[in-house]
C-alpha cells in the first residue's frame, strides 16, 4: 500500500513533484558543478605547484629576502677584452653566476636540521641561481666614455658609427640540484625527453640538464656545451614538465656542489623541500621546523597555493566565495521550497489524512507516507541534479577555459621563458603558466549530491510528517465539514 | 456495545466555549440500527466522533464493550478504528489519486495481511456493493453514488462490528439516496452490524429501529 499510494501521489501531483525536483535538481546540480570546478582549480594549482616544487613536497623552507639585490653589474679593466684599433673599439665578454634575484641563500646545515625533525621522511635542497652573460663591443678609452653596464641598464646598445657601443646580455636560470637525494624536489616533476636526468654519480661533474623549451629556443641539444660563469657544461639531457600545461621550475639543472662552487655560495642552498610522514602531521612539522629554523620561512603546500595569482587565482577565489555561497543559497532555497510545498501539501490533504486516521491509519503510518513521498521527491531532485551537474561539467570541460597562473614563488626560482637577450634588470619575472581548467567528476561528489538530495527530502518529509502527525482526526474532519 | 455516561464535549472557539455535547447518556446494543437526527451544529457529528474513537470527551465516559475510549492512547484508538469501526462520510472522502480498489485496500493497510489477500478482500468488498467492474477507476471517474459505494466497501472490508455513517446520502440525489440506504440496510441485516446513521433526512429516519434527536448538545430519544 505504501508504494502504491506513494507512486499514485507523486504521479497524480506531477506539478508539485516537478517543481520540487527541479528546485532540488538545480541546487544539487550547482553543488556538483561548483565542486567539480573547485576540484579542477585545486588540480590546476597543484599542477602549477608541482612544476615548481616537484611531486611529494609537503613543506618548503626558504630564507625571506631582507633587502633588494645588490649591484650585479660587470666591471671591466682598461686592458680587458680584445681591441680593434682600426675601429677604435674593444670587444668584451663576461659571464657570471649569482643567486637568483629574490632568493637569499642560507647554510646547508639547515637541511640536516630539517631532516632531524620528527615526522620528516625526506628532504632535498636546491640552490637557485641566475647565469648572466655580457658580450659586446664598446669604444676604446679616449674615443668614447668607458662602459659600465649595471643593474637596470638597457638590454642592448646600438652602433651609431660615432664611437657608440653594441652589447647584449643573456641570462637564464640555473638550479643547483642535490643529485644524491632526488626523492623530492623540482626534478621529480619532470620527464626526460632526451638523454638523461642528473644522477648521483654526477656529483662534481660539469654536466647540465636543460628544460626542453629553453633548449629549443637556445638551439641547444644533448651533447652540446653551455657556458656558465666561464665554465663549459655538457648537456646530458633535456626535460619537460610532467604536466602538459606547465613549464619546469628552471631553465637548467646542474649538480648542487658544482653550483655552489661556481657561484661562490659554498655550502649554501636557497630552498629545502620537505616530505612529511602524513598529511595530518604537516601542521605539527611546520611548527617544529619554524622552531628549529627561526629565521627561515616555512611554507606548506596550502600556503604556497595562496601565492598563485592570475586568472587561476581569480577562479579559485570565485569558486571558494561566490560558488560556495551561491550553492548554499540555492540549496537553502531548494530545501525551503521542498519544505513549503510539503507543508502546503499536508494542509491541502487535511481531509485525506483525517480520513486515513479515521479508518485506522496510525500517526506513524501517515508520517511514513508523507516522509516517503518527500524522500522520493528529493531523490528525483538528486537525479535531476546529477544530470544538470554533469551537463554543466561537460560544458565547462568542452569550453576548457584557459587560466593563467602566476607564481610569486617563481621569484625564488626564476625560469620558464626561454633564452634570449635580456637586461640585467630582469628581476627574474614570475613564472606564468597557462592551465586548461578541467573539472573532474568524482564518486564522492555524486554521493554528496545524492546525500544532499536525500537530506533535503528527509528534512521536508520530517517537517511535513510532523505537521501531519499533529492533525487530530476529529479536528481534521471537522475543519473539512 | 456502547455505553455513554455523562458525556460532555466542549470546544474553545474564538474565546468562546462551545458545548457540543452536554451530559449525554446513551446505550446502544450490538446489532442495532440507530438514526441520529438534529439541526446543523446540534452535536450529531461530535457524537459520532465519540462513538468512532476519533475524539475524547471533556467529561464523562464512552465505553465500547469494556474499554473506556476516553482513557486509551492514540495508538490504541487507531487500532480500534482499524479493526472494529467503519466510517462512511457525507463527502465520501476517497483518496483522489487511488483507484476504487486501492481506496478499499487503504482500509486494510493497518492490518497485517499480505498484499494479495488485501487485493482479494478489496475486490470482494467492491463486488458486494456492485462495483466490481469499476475497480480500476479513479474517484473522479465515478458518480457520487458510486463513490459512496466505494466508501461503504472501504468501511466494510475490514469486517467491523460497528459502522458509523455521517450524512451518507447528504450529497446524493433522491434515487441514489434510496439505493445507498437500501445497500446499508441490506448489509446491516446480512452482517449483523451495529449501524449508526447521522442524517437530516426523515425518510431515512423512518426506516430505523431507533431514532435519537440531538439539539444544542442534548440527546433525547425521538418518539
Amino acid at each position: 500500500m505504501f508504494g502504491t499510494y506513494l507512486i499514485r501521489e507523486l504521479s497524480g501531483r506531477r506539478r508539485q513533484t516537478l517543481i520540487i525536483a527541479i528546485g532540488m535538481g538545480l541546487a544539487v546540480g550547482l553543488v556538483i558543478l561548483v565542486n567539480g570546478v573547485s576540484a579542477g582549480v585545486r588540480n590546476a594549482q597543484s599542477t602549477v605547484l608541482q612544476s615548481i616544487y616537484g611531486v611529494g613536497t609537503d613543506i618548503t623552507i626558504s630564507q625571506p629576502a631582507t633587502q633588494a639585490a645588490g649591484n650585479r653589474g660587470f666591471d671591466f679593466g682598461g686592458a680587458e677584452g680584445s681591441e680593434n684599433a682600426a675601429a677604435g673599439s674593444r670587444t668584451l665578454a663576461r659571464s657570471r653566476l649569482d643567486a637568483a634575484i629574490g632568493t637569499v641563500p642560507f647554510s646547508v646545515t639547515a637541511v640536516s636540521k630539517a631532516r632531524a625533525v620528527s615526522g620528516v621522511t625526506a628532504t632535498s635542497a636546491t640552490l637557485a641561481l641566475q647565469s648572466t652573460t655580457f658580450t659586446g663591443t664598446i669604444p676604446t678609452p679616449g674615443t668614447a666614455p668607458g662602459a659600465h653596464a649595471g643593474g637596470g641598464a638597457t638590454t642592448g646598445g646600438g652602433t651609431d658609427g660615432a664611437g657608440g657601443s653594441s652589447f647584449s646580455v643573456a641570462s637564464f636560470s640555473v638550479s643547483g640540484s642535490d643529485v644524491s637525494n632526488q626523492k623530492i624536489g623540482p626534478l621529480t616533476a619532470v620527464k626526460v625527453t632526451a638523454g638523461r636526468t642528473l644522477l648521483a654519480s654526477d656529483v662534481g661533474k660539469n654536466v647540465i640538464v636543460l628544460d626542453s623549451a629553453y633548449a629549443a629556443t637556445a638551439s641547444l641539444a644533448v651533447g652540446k656545451t653551455v657556458a656558465i660563469a666561464g665554465t663549459d657544461f655538457t648537456v646530458v639531457g633535456l626535460v619537460a614538465s610532467t604536466s602538459t600545461s606547465a613549464s619546469t621550475a628552471s631553465n637548467s639543472y646542474i649538480p648542487l656542489d658544482v653550483a655552489q662552487k661556481l657561484s661562490g655560495l659554498t655550502a649554501q642552498v636557497s630552498t629545502i623541500y620537505v616530505k612529511a610522514a602524513s598529511a595530518s602531521e604537516i601542521p605539527r612539522i611546520q611548527s617544529a621546523l619554524t622552531t628549529t629554523l627561526p629565521k627561515a620561512k616555512v611554507s606548506t603546500q596550502a600556503q604556497l597555493a595562496s601565492t598563485v595569482s592570475g586568472s587561476l587565482s581569480t577562479a579559485s577565489g570565485l569558486v571558494a566565495n561566490l560558488g560556495l555561497w551561491l550553492s548554499a543559497l540555492v540549496l537553502g532555497a531548494a530545501f525551503l521550497i521542498a519544505i513549503l510545498f510539503t507543508i502546503s501539501g499536508v494542509t491541502r490533504r487535511t481531509r485525506e489524512f483525517g480520513t486515513l486516521k479515521a479508518i485506522g491509519w496510525s500517526n506513524a503510518r501517515v508520517v511514513r507516507q508523507v516522509a516517503g513521498e518527500s524522500l522520493i521527491q528529493g531523490i528525483i531532485g538528486g537525479a535531476v541534479g546529477i544530470a544538470i551537474g554533469l551537463i554543466g561539467i561537460a560544458i565547462v570541460n568542452s569550453v576548457a577555459p584557459r587560466l593563467s597562473a602566476t607564481t610569486a614563488v617563481a621569484r625564488t626560482l626564476p625560469g620558464g621563458d626561454g633564452a634570449g637577450d635580456r637586461g640585467f634588470g630582469r628581476a627574474a619575472a614570475a613564472l606564468t603558466t597557462n592551465i586548461t581548467l578541467s573539472a573532474p567528476i568524482t564518486i564522492s561528489v555524486i554521493l554528496l549530491a545524492v546525500g544532499l538530495a536525500i537530506a533535503g527530502g528527509l528534512l521536508a518529509g520530517a517537517i511535513g510528517g510532523w505537521r501531519a502527525a499533529r492533525l487530530r482526526p476529529a479536528e481534521a474532519l471537522r475543519s473539512i465539514a | 456495545m456502547y455505553q455513554l455516561t455523562g458525556v460532555t464535549k466542549t470546544y474553545q472557539s474564538r474565546r468562546k466555549t462551545v458545548v457540543a455535547l452536554s451530559d449525554v447518556d446513551l446505550s446502544i446494543r450490538e446489532g442495532e440500527l440507530v438514526v441520529v437526527q438534529g439541526p446543523t451544529g446540534g452535536g450529531k457529528s461530535t457524537l459520532l466522533q465519540m462513538l468512532g474513537a476519533l475524539d475524547r470527551p471533556t467529561d464523562g465516559t464512552v465505553l465500547l464493550g469494556d474499554r473506556s475510549l476516553g482513557t486509551l492512547g492514540d495508538g490504541r484508538l487507531a487500532s480500534i478504528r482499524a479493526t472494529e469501526i467503519g466510517f462512511v462520510f457525507q463527502g465520501f472522502n476517497l483518496i483522489p489519486t487511488l483507484t476504487a480498489r486501492e481506496n478499499v485496500e487503504a482500509g486494510l493497510a493497518p492490518l497485517k495481511i499480505s498484499s494479495a489477500e488485501r487485493r482479494r478482500r478489496a475486490t470482494e468488498a467492491l463486488e458486494s456493493v456492485g462495483l466490481a467492474d469499476r475497480a480500476t477507476h479513479l474517484p473522479a471517474e465515478l458518480s457520487g453514488g458510486q463513490q459512496q459505494r466505494v466508501a461503504i466497501a472501504r468501511a466494510l472490508v475490514k469486517e467491523p462490528t460497528v459502522v458509523l455513517a455521517d450524512e451518507p446520502t447528504g450529497n446524493l440525489d433522491e434515487k441514489t439516496r434510496d439505493e445507498i440506504i437500501d445497500l446499508l440496510e441490506g448489509l446491516w441485516r446480512e452482517r449483523g452490524l451495529t449501524l449508526v446513521i447521522v442524517t437530516h433526512d426523515s425518510a431515512i429516519a423512518k426506516r430505523a429501529q431507533r431514532r435519537l434527536q440531538i439539539e444544542d448538545g442534548v440527546l433525547s430519544e425521538a418518539v
